[in-house]
């Protein structure tokens, strides 16, 4: 069973949310997602300083099976990126709550984490796929 | 649920994620198919390919049959074990499937075929041996595991009885030999030197977990692919199928003109591409920028597109994409795939990708 860890938010599109701290949030992808793409081969980031809308695509996870796009869950402004996953995207799989993370967003619309699951929700949609 | 081979249970044990392949419930991996590839590269890996298809071709007429049946000749096969690689055809050259053919005895061959083209491949090849009166026998209640890698000789021998391991060591590559009920063959789909291993169904259990307990580690489906791919290694469905001629897939190595008054199915329809050039060829393709090559990309060459990927994944010992595409003969050097709405530079290369382990392009 895959893991989903009860102090993060979660998307439909299986992005994970962190809060960071004011008004900053760590953004990833979820451990059930990585499991169904398998391995990780590239991952595709955002540049700091983009600015994001909510559910843009801004990230590709392509793995041995297929690539993915990576939506952003909120609008703002891309305030750092993983740099790490360009030599290891296999973190993405290894790490997925963790040193695989992908980039922090600057939230410009704090009113938009209200669209967001708990993990509760996130299991239970998950556990469909 | 689908079929299941006398190892699925291990497999669910091991933690493989399960699929369907033409029927089977099979393991795609066991956890990391890039794990899994490079110990097949570096160590031994071992794979349950028990699915496939075993038939058993026995008469006095059989060598007859056979010369008819398959594009490559089995007078090429003349002491006991040899094995010989081969397409079947149709009337028109297209490929109904690949395919290994042993020689068991003057009146007894074997052949492996793909799990895929199951009914079809049983319908032909039963339809074409009627008029020489061979009988045709699968064989069903066998495991066949491919052990493969630089060490996986000597783990399988440190599994088999005393004869079984003498004769084992002695083998030639492409060679295979019956022992004590052990069907050992020198062959594989990995590009790495190994054993296939045709045991009875009742001892698969002990021999996998004799194996796992001896350091092979278990290897799924997704590597296979890639393994096979790096080897350059053509997949049947994928790279050809009947509406391709082997001369179209990279495999005219694999079809015997001489002598010429041996008629095969296909022959005919042949012979104007082998004079001729055929109008398409399976190239091989690396991609240096990031990204995936994957089967049915669209191939350009002077911004029309002209072919397409047949098979392509990434390359874990290249550490870039790789693939086969079927093109234009007078395809050369680069090309543009289409992926993901780009237009990427691939080079054209001649598989194989990777030889003994080591890559063969940079």
């Amino acid at each position: 069973m895959s893991d989903a860890p009860s102090h993060l938010r979660y998307t439909k599109s299986h992005e994970w949310i962190e809060t960071v701290n004011d008004g900053t949030y760590r953004i990833g992808i979820s451990d059930h997602a990585q499991d169904l793409l398998g391995d990780m081969v590239f991952v595709e980031l955002p540049e700091v300083g983009q600015a994001l809308n909510a559910t843009d695509e801004c990230a590709v996870v392509e793995s041995v099976k297929a690539a993915s796009d990576v939506y952003s869950p909120l609008s703002g402004e891309v305030v750092a990126v993983n740099e790490a996953l360009a030599d290891s995207p296999d973190l993405v799989n290894r790490d997925p709550y963790g040193d695989g993370w992908l980039f922090v967003v600057k939230a410009s619309d704090e009113s938009e984490l209200g669209e967001l699951m708990s993990a509760e929700q996130y299991v239970e949609l998950s556990s469909d796929d | 649920m689908g079929a299941r081979t006398p190892l699925y249970q291990e497999h669910v044990n091991l933690g493989a994620k399960i699929v369907d392949f033409a029927g089977w419930d099979m393991p795609l991996h066991y956890g990391s198919q890039v794990e899994e590839h490079y110990k097949v590269r570096g160590e031994a890996g071992m794979f349950d390919v028990s699915h496939m298809t075993f038939v058993d071709l026995k008469g006095p007429r059989v060598r007859e049959y056979l010369r008819f049946l398959l594009a490559n000749n089995v007078d090429r096969l003349q002491t006991y074990g040899r094995a010989l690689y081969t397409c079947m055809l149709n009337e028109q050259g297209g490929v109904v499937d690949d395919l290994i053919v042993y020689f068991l005895g003057e009146t007894h061959f074997r052949m492996v075929v793909n799990a895929g083209t199951h009914d079809k491949d049983m319908a032909w090849i039963e339809q074409h041996a009627q008029p020489f009166d061979v009988d045709v026998s699968e064989i069903t209640d066998v495991a066949l595991l491919a052990v493969q890698g630089p060490q996986a000789r000597d783990k399988v021998h440190t599994m088999l009885s005393d004869a079984q391991r003498e004769k084992a060591a002695a083998l030639a590559p492409f060679n295979a030999v019956e022992v004590e009920g052990f069907f050992i063959s020198r062959t594989g789909y990995t590009g790495e030197d190994g054993y296939e291993v045709m045991i009875p169904a009742g001892q698969a259990v002990e021999f996998w977990r004799g194996l796992h307990e001896n350091g092979v580690y278990p290897v799924g489906l997704g590597a296979r692919d890639t393994l096979r791919l790096e080897a350059g290694m053509d997949l049947y469905s994928a790279d050809m199928d009947e509406t391709t001629t082997p001369l179209e897939a990279g495999l005219k190595w694999t079809v015997a003109w001489e002598p010429p008054e041996r008629n095969f199915i296909g022959r005919e329809a042949l012979e104007p591409q082998y004079n001729a050039t055929p109008a398409r060829k399976l190239v091989g393709l690396i991609l240096d920028d990031r990204g995936v090559l994957r089967g049915h990309q669209r191939v350009i060459v002077d911004g029309e597109a002209v072919g397409e990927v047949t098979s392509g994944s990434f390359s874990p010992t290249l550490g870039k994409a790789i693939a086969f595409a079927r093109v234009p003969y007078d395809v050369e050097d680069n090309v543009l795939v289409e992926m993901r709405g780009k237009q990427l530079p691939a080079r054209v290369v001649k598989p194989p990708f990777v030889r003994h382990g080591k890559a063969c392009f940079e």
